[in-house]
């Protein structure tokens, strides 16, 4: 029973991680059906302008509040540089140039910074919770309490608010959105600001548990990624729950089946669902070739 | 205006000449590391180490009254590129000798390179592999995984750890090691009870360590791995609350381990490490005192950072190939090669290093200190 509660906190832990990069996804997915790769680079980003921000003497909070704001205006910087001018072009294309800018930023910070491992203290502490025979640590919640937030913030936003639907039909048509009177250039620009926001977010509350260096941001996308496909890419309920379900998919085939096999399973199951409902578990039916 | 720009042509060509055959004269060390990529950490600094050494030796004047060229590559731990790189530096650089390959996987896609244009090669990286069975002309200054097993279970037969269980990394390095220990815990009447892994940028171990915790009797965990993974593992494990010794690999013997793990969590850790991890505790009649300063005083000094036993790995390679050019006389690939297989008593960071035809490494188990993690720091157990 202990065990089971172990395995399900550790699924949850890492899941949470899965579901902010796959939250992170959704705005940019919203406003312009591209799937950013750049979204694990503002995770790390997140985590590694905190370390140096926090090293050079601001206290903690202060330093998260900068590398979010600094991420934030890369994320813009990003949509102005990279985006905007190849506008118009097939979706693909723009993927791949975020795919491209992922590595632009990669090398950028590696210079920047360091090449090194790094972390920061556990915003409370590291003595671990004991639930019922399992322990969880403290940070583990912020983690969990930082998607759920940002859940609900997104679900919010796109649902109850005139810009986040501004949003959603700029991406299901930007024409049409334009002759509405939407500003569709101002509408990408907050996506993008918001997206790199979200993640820089993410990467502030994961370092203490994942520890961060200028190359995580790879790994992080995908298995994002995979989380965002498995829930519906674009549904910020998908993101979460997709995101907390590849979680506990891995630590459960690590608990009771064998470590090795973790990645395996939840691809497998990924791959499965995706035959099923190529929309993922919470994705809309219609679906642009992607 | 044709003639003139014939003539400078011509001047600029005769110049570019006289230039490349200055070059020539020069020794030419090769070298192809991982600055950078998933083992940027050994890597780096072992770059650093490097370009500070020559320096070194330049500015005292070379090797026997000859300058070094250092021709460096970062192969960013990718094996394909490492062997790119070895090819350039045997063809179109023309190196003496070749240092390098930072893991086990860029080393063992170099060997084959060096050994077809018989260059004298010292790796880096830990595997036995490279040096077991010997080729002519591959060398290595690191442990092998073997030994680092061998010493762990060592001390745990001192302790009179009995069952014990294992969580590797999946990376080259874990995964070696993982199978050179299992493959002589039972000359120590060790049982390995419990046998996990994780990927190397895992976030969460607590499942494999909960399955550990839950074998009946075990008295230990031992984990093979380098980088990020061994930190988490030793979080995870603090987390869990699990009371049993824990032991590391080599691949963590840096202060940034501790660093990362929390000085809390790795409180307790043991470790085989290298003297150059506690040079201050080093008592200074130790052989290896002097080197094992020097490198520490002149490595803090160039770049304000911390030795750490990887580099030291590099300053070992570096020194027992400028040791061999110089007994050698001669700079010719066959020559360096020869000499290296004869060196004997070099006093290095790692260990002496006494090497023959039937050993490329020359290292023998006592190199290994067992190291305790205490208060943050480092402590000799024995």
């Amino acid at each position: 029973m202990s065990e089971l509660m172990q395995f399900l906190f550790s699924g949850v832990t890492v899941g949470a991680v899965y579901a902010l990069v796959a939250l992170g996804f959704t705005i940019i997915y919203n406003a312009s059906d591209v799937v950013n790769f750049a979204q694990g680079e503002f995770v790390m980003l997140g985590g590694m302008i905190t370390v140096f921000a926090h090293a050079a003497g601001l206290p903690l909070p202060l330093a998260a509040v900068l590398a979010i704001v600094v991420t934030g205006v890369i994320g813009v910087a990003l949509n102005k540089l990279a985006i905007e001018p190849a506008r118009g072009a097939p979706v693909v294309s723009l993927i791949i140039i975020t795919i491209g800018a992922a590595i632009f930023i990669k090398g950028v910070t590696k210079l920047v910074f360091d090449k090194q491992l790094h972390r920061f203290p556990a915003f409370s502490g590291d003595t671990p919770i004991q639930i019922m025979g399992a322990t969880i640590l403290p940070q583990s919640l912020w983690v969990i309490a930082g998607a759920v937030a940002v859940f609900i913030g997104l679900f919010l936003f796109f649902t109850r608010t005139l810009t986040g639907r501004a949003v959603l039909a700029t991406s299901n048509n930007r024409l049409a959105a334009q002759l509405v009177g939407i500003n569709t250039k101002w509408v990408m620009t907050l996506a993008f600001s918001l997206s790199a926001a979200i993640g820089a977010l993410a990467g502030v509350l994961v370092t203490p548990i994942t520890l961060t260096s200028y190359d995580v941001g790879i790994a992080l996308a995908l298995k994002g990624f995979a989380a965002a496909m498995l829930g519906g890419m674009g549904n910020p309920k998908g993101a979460l729950v997709g995101g907390i379900l590849l979680g506990l998919l891995e630590a459960l085939t690590a608990g009771y089946i064998s470590s090795q096999y973790k990645d395996a399973a939840a691809f497998i199951v990924i791959l499965a669902v995706l035959f099923v409902m190529p929309q993922g578990l919470f994705g809309s039916k219609s679906m642009d070739r992607v | 205006m044709t003639t003139k720009t014939l003539t400078t042509t011509a001047l600029t060509g005769i110049l570019a000449f006289g230039l490349a055959g200055a070059a020539m004269a020069e020794i030419r060390i090769g070298a192809t590391l991982s600055e950078t990529g998933p083992a940027s950490f050994l890597g780096d600094p072992e770059a650093k180490t490097l370009r500070m050494l020559v320096d070194e030796v330049n500015a005292a004047g070379g090797i026997n009254g000859e300058q070094i060229e250092l021709i460096m590559y970062d192969d960013a731990g990718d094996p394909n590129r490492a062997r790119t790189f070895a090819t350039r530096l045997i063809e179109d650089d023309e190196v003496v000798a070749i240092i390098g390959g930072t893991t086990t996987g860029t080393t063992m896609s170099i060997m084959p390179m060096v050994d077809d244009a018989e260059i004298p090669f010292i790796s880096l990286a830990g595997a036995i592999q490279i040096i077991d069975p010997v080729q002519p002309f591959t060398f290595k200054t690191p442990h092998t995984d073997r030994m680092a097993c061998a010493r762990i279970f060592e001390d745990m037969q001192a302790r009179e750890i009995m069952r014990i269980g294992m969580i590797s990394g999946t990376d080259g390095f874990g995964a070696s090691m993982r199978e050179q220990c299992l493959s002589i815990v039972g000359e120590y009447g060790i049982e390995v009870v419990a046998d996990e892994r994780y990927g190397p940028q895992d976030a969460d171990m607590t499942p494999q360590l909960t399955n550990i915790r839950g074998e009946e009797g075990i008295q230990a965990v031992l984990n093979p791995g380098f980088g990020q993974g061994p930190s988490i593992v030793t979080r995870n494990y603090a987390q869990l609350g699990i009371d049993m010794p824990l032991y590391q690999s080599h691949g963590v013997a840096s202060q940034g381990f501790i660093d990362l793990a929390g000085a809390d969590a790795a409180e307790g850790v043991r470790l085989p490490g290298t003297a150059l991890l506690v040079a201050d505790l080093l008592a200074e009649d130790d052989p290896q005192y002097d080197v094992v300063q020097a490198y520490t005083q002149a490595y803090e000094a160039a770049y304000d950072m911390p030795v750490t036993t990887f580099g030291g790995y590099a300053h070992d390679a570096f020194r027992i190939l400028v040791d061999a050019i110089e007994r050698a006389g001669s700079s010719d690939p066959q020559d360096i090669r020869d000499a290296i297989e004869a060196t004997d008593g070099l006093v290095g960071t790692t260990g002496i290093y006494t090497m023959s035809p039937d050993d490329h490494l020359g290292l023998d188990i006592t190199a290994f200190r067992m190291l305790e993690i205490r208060d943050g720091g480092w402590t000799l157990v024995d």
